[in-house]
């Protein structure tokens, strides 16, 4: 019988993967994005599982909020990679060393 | 019901082979196409939670919209790719130690003994038929939590304006239109009255 815990362990294994993506990442950009967006899956999963367990629509509202604002924050880290990249021909983390004294 | 089982280890586990290979795959592409996948089985996932219209934004908006713009900038950007993976096997240990540690937190949370279980947190019984999970999250959405849905518009739209402004790009070569300097444009500059004396005819 599924309950509660199974849908916490599955979003509480996603979240630790993409940490760990974001450490074997660290150098890709559009990778490191993927990984933000796989963490907040991971949240909306326990959102949406506490939801429904609870009888609370309000977790689902939140969940839509934050699918609204991961929307924009995606489409403006986009915008800013492609700049990134028109610019300095690269999106090599450890080349964008610019501000480093 | 076993079938519920099924289905949701299932989904689970193309879930969660497919966040792996998003994280670990060579090349951009294939980790967005992952991705994407990753997203389809969540939204599974949650059709088992009968949170039906949640289930489709998140194909709608995600698998749709934001995946996609993922994949047009990755084809779009000519990524070397071979420089982006070089510390990949440099800092594997951190991230798998750092991962099971998290993991191991979050879990032993999860799994301590009458927190979350069948006990505390007893499965919901089924939705009736006839029932509409997109009604009831809207009637809480325009009611309840209008202003935040007004404030996520504004967002949105903050969010268009500053991807066009960042990624419009002026290019001295090539001859645009003004609309500014087309609609203040004045009489004279564009009329020049002459005076001439009428010539005078030669017909016959």
């Amino acid at each position: 019988m599924l309950t509660l815990t199974h849908f916490l362990t599955l979003g509480a294994m996603l979240f630790s993967l993409s940490v760990a993506g974001i450490f074997l990442n660290r150098k890709n950009v559009i990778i490191l994005l993927m990984c933000i967006e796989l963490m907040l899956l991971a949240v909306n999963m326990n959102f949406v599982a506490f939801s429904r367990f609870l009888g609370n629509v309000d977790g689902q509202v939140f969940v839509f909020f934050i699918l609204t604002v991961a929307a924009a924050e995606a489409a403006i880290g986009l915008a800013i990679l492609v700049v990134l990249f028109r610019n300095r021909q690269t999106i090599n983390v450890t080349e964008l060393d610019d501000l480093k004294g | 019901m076993p079938i519920f089982e099924i289905v949701f280890y299932a989904f689970s586990l193309v879930m969660l082979g497919a966040a792996v290979m998003v994280i670990t795959v060579r090349n951009p592409v294939y980790a967005a196409l992952f991705l994407v996948l990753t997203f389809f089985s969540a939204a599974a996932v949650w059709m088992l939670l009968e949170v039906e219209f949640l289930a489709i934004i998140l194909i709608l908006v995600y698998v749709g919209a934001v995946m996609v713009l993922f994949l047009f900038v990755v084809m779009m950007l000519d990524i070397n790719v071979d420089p982006l993976k070089e510390g990949f096997v440099r800092y594997l240990p951190a991230g798998i130690i750092v991962a099971l540690l998290m993991a191991g937190e979050l879990l032993m949370v999860v799994w301590s003994k009458g927190r979350f279980e069948a006990g505390s947190y007893p499965l919901p019984a089924p939705n009736p038929q006839g029932y509409s999970n997109t009604k009831e999250v809207g009637e809480v959405l325009f009611t309840q939590y209008l202003l935040p849905f007004e404030v996520a518009g504004v967002i949105l739209l903050v969010a268009i304006i500053a991807a066009v402004a960042l990624t419009l790009r002026q290019r001295p070569a090539v001859h645009r239109q003004n609309p500014s300097l087309q609609v203040r444009v004045r009489r004279d500059e564009r009329i020049r009255l002459v005076k001439m004396k009428p010539d005078s005819r030669q017909d016959s």
